[in-house]
């Protein structure tokens, strides 16, 4: 059960985000976001925490220098979410955030919805399909099928239900043979 | 555990509702987490790589659950027991999860169709959730429910394919359904705790998912030419703390670790 153990130091490192130094945050509420929005998901680090929903509401307390951020885990049982959590606090305390509180909210649950413009920009250059936007109705959300993202088809088959992360399914494209990741609707 | 599941109860009103509420939220965590266990099991020896793939990343869902669901029992109860506490350091007469999630494994078909019973019951609990009293667990069930329809549409399919499939898939099929059905009417068995949820507004319509989860399940049955049994008698006892010889071997392996080193780290 202990997925909420603190994770090696070099976790992030082992996925290819860079640990950067922040740009010392300037006390706002905007500065707040713009440093989140610059972490990367840990399974994900093509997209950021922000664009993929996690996110949910950040406040700033500027006299005092202290914030609060609350994100929502994708999945309940992910184990990135601590990793996030974990991540969020390196990076603002780095910037400067002198009292910190990071919330972990389950209500309203996260939906694939909120994945930004961006977000799914993000995840199409990054090879995974992003998911169909009727997350709501999900005997039509899996009669979908999801374009290639190397060739454009939409020829492609599911090969299996479940991925290599909780967000993900395997699928194949007919058209040019390349198998894909399809983020999930949900 | 080092940190909460969740800090979802900061935000609302932790007054137990009867003295049955924090037992109500811990039938469903076990139930979760014995089933879990169970699904992992499978990891590594899945007929196929995208079943072992399947079958592990349901595992990893139903332990999200149960997580979240003994956090809220722990806060429910107001003892300071966490989710490792329920989890690894509770004996086998404390756990109250359906005898039906503790069966062993059996084959690959039996797995399925255990699975697939289970978590097409959760799904008619979640939507009971919606409308509970204690705002905390209808979150739960609306973060839980989204996933259960996939482990569910997942896992009806695989019972359609196998029950439908060659005569010996189907002859096995048939088999795990004789061999299990019967665990289901714990399932709906109205006892004192389930009867508490129910009046005190938990689990509003819980006398009602029997109808619905009977209709659902053998429409999907139906479809894999499978015979349901015909009801009998018999009802498991593990939601009394009674669980099957295979409970205490589940729990051995589980809570293994954990108690031979308490308080390990990664
Ligand atoms: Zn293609």
């Amino acid at each position: 059960m202990s997925t909420g153990a603190p994770l090696p130091q070099d976790f992030f490192a082992a996925f290819g985000a860079i640990e950067q130094v922040p740009a010392p945050w300037d006390g706002s509420e905007e500065g707040l976001w713009t440093l989140l929005q610059a972490i990367p998901d840990p399974e994900i680090p093509a997209v950021s925490l922000v664009d993929l929903g996690i996110v949910r509401e950040a406040h700033s307390e500027p006299a005092t220098r202290s914030a609060a951020v609350v994100i929502t885990p994708t999945y309940a049982g992910c184990p990135a979410t601590e990793a996030i959590r974990q991540e969020i606090v390196r990076v603002l305390k780095a910037a400067g955030v002198a009292d910190l509180r990071v919330e972990l909210r389950i209500a309203p649950a996260w939906t694939t919805d909120w994945i930004t413009a961006a977000g799914r920009e993000a995840l199409q250059r990054f090879g995974i399909t992003p998911p169909c936007t009727i997350a709501g109705n999900l005997p039509r959300a899996l009669q979908f099928r999801p374009a290639c993202p190397r060739c454009g088809s939409h020829r492609t088959e599911q090969i299996s239900a479940f991925g290599a992360t909780p967000c993900k399914a395997l699928h194949r494209c007919q058209h040019c043979r390349e198998p894909f990741d399809y983020f999930k609707p949900l | 555990m080092n940190t909460p599941a969740a800090t979802h109860e900061s935000t609302i009103d932790l007054k137990p509702l009867g003295p049955q509420h924090a037992a109500w939220v811990l039938r469903l965590a076990d139930g979760s987490l014995v089933l879990s266990q169970r699904l992992s099991e499978w990891c590594g020896h899945g007929p196929v790589l995208e079943e072992d793939i399947a079958f592990t990343n349901i595992a990893l869902d139903l332990l999200g659950q149960a997580r979240l669901l003994y956090s809220h029992a722990g806060a429910l109860e107001g003892q300071g027991r966490d989710e490792d506490a329920f989890a690894y350091w509770r004996d086998e007469s404390e756990f109250r999860n359906p005898t039906l999630v503790e069966l062993p494994n059996g084959d690959f078909g039996q797995s399925v169709l255990r699975a697939w019973a289970y978590v097409s019951w959760q799904c008619l609990v979640w939507g009971t959730l919606a409308k509970s009293r204690d705002t905390a667990l209808a979150a739960i069930g609306a973060k839980s429910v989204k996933e259960s329809r996939y482990h569910q549409e997942h896992l009806g399919n695989w019972v359609v394919r196998l029950g439908d499939g060659t005569e010996e898939s189907h002859r096995r099929m048939q088999t795990a359904l004789d061999y299990l059905w019967p665990y289901t009417s714990e399932l709906f068995h109205l006892d004192a705790v389930e009867t508490a949820a129910m009046d005190t507004g938990l689990a509003p319509g819980l006398d009602r998912i029997a109808e619905i989860w009977t209709a659902n399940t053998n429409a999907t049955l139906h479809s894999a030419t499978l015979t349901v049994p015909a009801p009998t008698p018999f009802l498991a006892t593990g939601r009394q703390g009674r669980h099957s010889e295979a409970m205490g071997y589940l729990l051995s392996e589980m809570q293994a670790l954990a108690r031979a080193h308490p308080g390990a780290r990664w």
